[in-house]
């Protein structure tokens, strides 16, 4: 797996796939027990202060001091990295402008709201000029406002600094909206890496949900064995998804056809895959094998669905 | 391999400590309580006995002459231990992790927080003693006043490298919380902080020659009130040769603790 420079490259998985473990051993915090990786041509393992010298990292949890304020926060950290006090002013009103942190610097981070003290990680996380920031679960616990505007900040960063961006997330949207390519990871392997468009279009170019009554799935499956605009079926019990040519004229044709072979369709609807679609597709299996719960989860993202309509 | 002493990041993790110990000024407030308590409710009262009624204090020495450096050495070594085991409290905050993947080594690290920690103690150890002489303890001397910051920094080092050791130890505050006081007080009471090692029975006097915070309250207390049971020059090799020991063991122990 190679990520190219200047590039917001996302880990995308569900807990405990393994992507916090991922960021630390390219932190130089874990050692890995097997294989290598490279920062900028530097060994994790064997060149620990070079790759320490070019990273900066957020985090899951907060690892600011909360008894400073958010300025002593920067400037400590700053100093850490051996940057003399000038060169120290200047980038401190640096980072603030470009996180419109300005005129809260001076406030103690635990009065902070938990929005704001969240950039001022993120802000601390690249005072040092890094060729590469770490962002393990940026937006956790944050509300939708204040994540829609840490996404912001985070597409700046990449932007104006040009810095290599790794994130991890298990908030699809997050993904989706941010990274240019994305790694989609389950127990500790990597089932796809590609381009959020990309990864979508995979999985054909419309989806369609629908639900059989009277537990009759089986049998219709049967019915749909030799279309030829079906790409690919997913069947679980009386639920399916299906990958489609066509969208949207394709529903009114299958209700038809169930009708005519005496089945009941109680639900249907038809979609752009989202990379949620994906992400099930990808991991979705090993989810539902271990939990048994796949249909519940399947009706609640059809019912939000709709309720995004 | 950079510096092994990186002199910024030492100064700057001594700078957040001394802001942190000024803005938590409730901490300050309560951590000279217990000192006062004990001058005030023991060390007054008994000062009226006549110093032939306790074996081991001086003819016309005041109890509480005798107690103040002993409260002084309580206070150093509480707040050492404290500052010690605060590498832990950091741990459990994060703040530790974002700096172990700051290019700087770990002794830097842990040699700055352990000066911030020495000198919060011993800005502590100013106000009891501010708190002993307005109670009308008898300062022997200014230069005795100055020898005892070589003593406050001895016990200091000793026992914040003893903190850190266990801190790193033990691995999480819970555990850390709940034995401290169980290692903190037979340190205290097992040394002649509070009374004359010539009043406690033969076998505890074994083990108060043991400790080495005993060196330490006698060097405070022959620097501080002109009276010690050991030569100076003893107190002070011993606790050199202790604090030196284990801030090396402490040294050791964090640079091979886990970040995680």
């Amino acid at each position: 797996m190679n990520i190219k420079e200047g590039e917001i490259f996302g880990l995308l998985g569900p807990n405990g796939a393994g992507k916090t473990t991922t960021m630390n051993m390219l932190c130089t915090i874990l050692n890995p027990t097997s294989g290598y990786a490279k920062i900028g041509g530097y060994d994790v393992f064997k060149e620990r202060e070079e790759v320490r010298r070019s990273i900066g990292i957020v985090f899951q949890d907060p690892c600011i001091d909360n008894f400073l304020t958010g300025r002593e926060n920067l400037a400590f950290h700053a100093a850490m990295y051996h940057m003399k006090k000038r060169e120290r002013e200047d980038r401190i009103s640096e980072v603030l402008d470009l996180l419109d942190l300005k005129g809260k610097e001076n406030v103690k981070i635990d009065d902070c709201p938990a929005g704001v003290q969240r950039r001022f990680e993120v802000a601390r996380g690249f005072m040092n000029h890094p060729k590469v920031l770490f962002l393990d679960e940026p937006t956790i616990g944050l509300d939708i406002v204040a994540r829609r505007k840490l996404w912001e900040y985070i597409r700046k960063l990449n932007d104006s600094e040009g810095m290599t961006i790794i994130l991890t997330t298990h908030y699809i949207e997050e993904a989706d909206y941010l990274c240019d390519r994305v790694a989609v990871i389950d127990n500790g392997r990597i089932k796809v890496i590609d381009t959020p468009d990309n990864l979508k279009n995979s999985i054909g170019e419309d989806v369609i949900s629908l639900e059989i009554e009277n537990g009759r799935g089986k049998e219709f499956l049967n019915v749909l064995t030799g279309l030829d605009w079906i790409e690919k079926v997913e069947a679980y019990n009386n639920s399916f998804e299906l990958s489609v040519s066509g969208g949207d004229e394709r529903v009114p044709e299958l209700v038809n056809l169930a009708d005519k072979n005496g089945f009941t369709i109680s639900s249907i609807d038809s979609h752009k895959p989202t990379l949620e679609d994906t992400f099930i597709h990808y991991v979705g299996k090993t989810i539902r094998e271990s939990e048994g719960s796949m249909k519940e989860e399947r009706k609640a993202r059809r019912a939000r669905r709709r309720g995004r309509r | 391999m950079g510096k092994i002493i990186d002199p910024l990041p030492m100064y700057t993790m001594w700078l957040r400590q001394m802001i942190r110990f000024f803005r938590m000024k409730a901490r300050l407030v309560s951590s000279l309580v217990m000192p006062f308590l004990f001058l005030a409710f023991l060390g007054i009262p008994l000062s009226i006995l006549p110093s032939s009624a306790m074996p081991g204090i001086p003819e016309g020495m005041n109890f509480l002459d005798y107690l103040a450096p002993g409260i002084l050495g309580m206070t150093l070594l509480f707040s050492s231990m404290m500052a010690g085991a605060s590498v832990l409290w950091d741990k459990e905050f994060g703040f530790l992790k974002e700096v172990l993947v700051t290019p700087v080594n770990r002794l830097s690290i842990m040699l700055g927080r352990s000066l911030g920690g020495m000198t919060t103690s011993i800005i502590q150890g100013f106000m009891i003693i501010g708190i002993s002489v307005l109670m009308g303890v008898n300062i022997s001397s200014v230069s005795g006043l100055l020898l005892s910051i070589v003593f406050m920094v001895l016990i200091c080092a000793t026992f914040i490298g003893f903190g850190l050791i266990l801190a790193t130890q033990l691995g999480e505050m819970e555990g850390f919380m709940s034995i401290i006081n169980m290692i903190q007080m037979p340190i205290f009471f097992a040394s002649p902080a509070f009374l004359p090692m010539e009043m406690m029975p033969h076998w505890l006097k074994s083990i108060i020659c043991l400790n080495p915070f005993t060196y330490g309250i006698d060097g405070l207390r022959g620097s501080l009130v002109g009276y010690s049971t050991f030569p100076l020059i003893h107190d002070f090799v011993i606790l050199l040769v202790t604090s030196i020991v284990l801030m090396l063991v402490g040294a050791y122990c964090f640079e091979k603790m886990e970040a995680n």
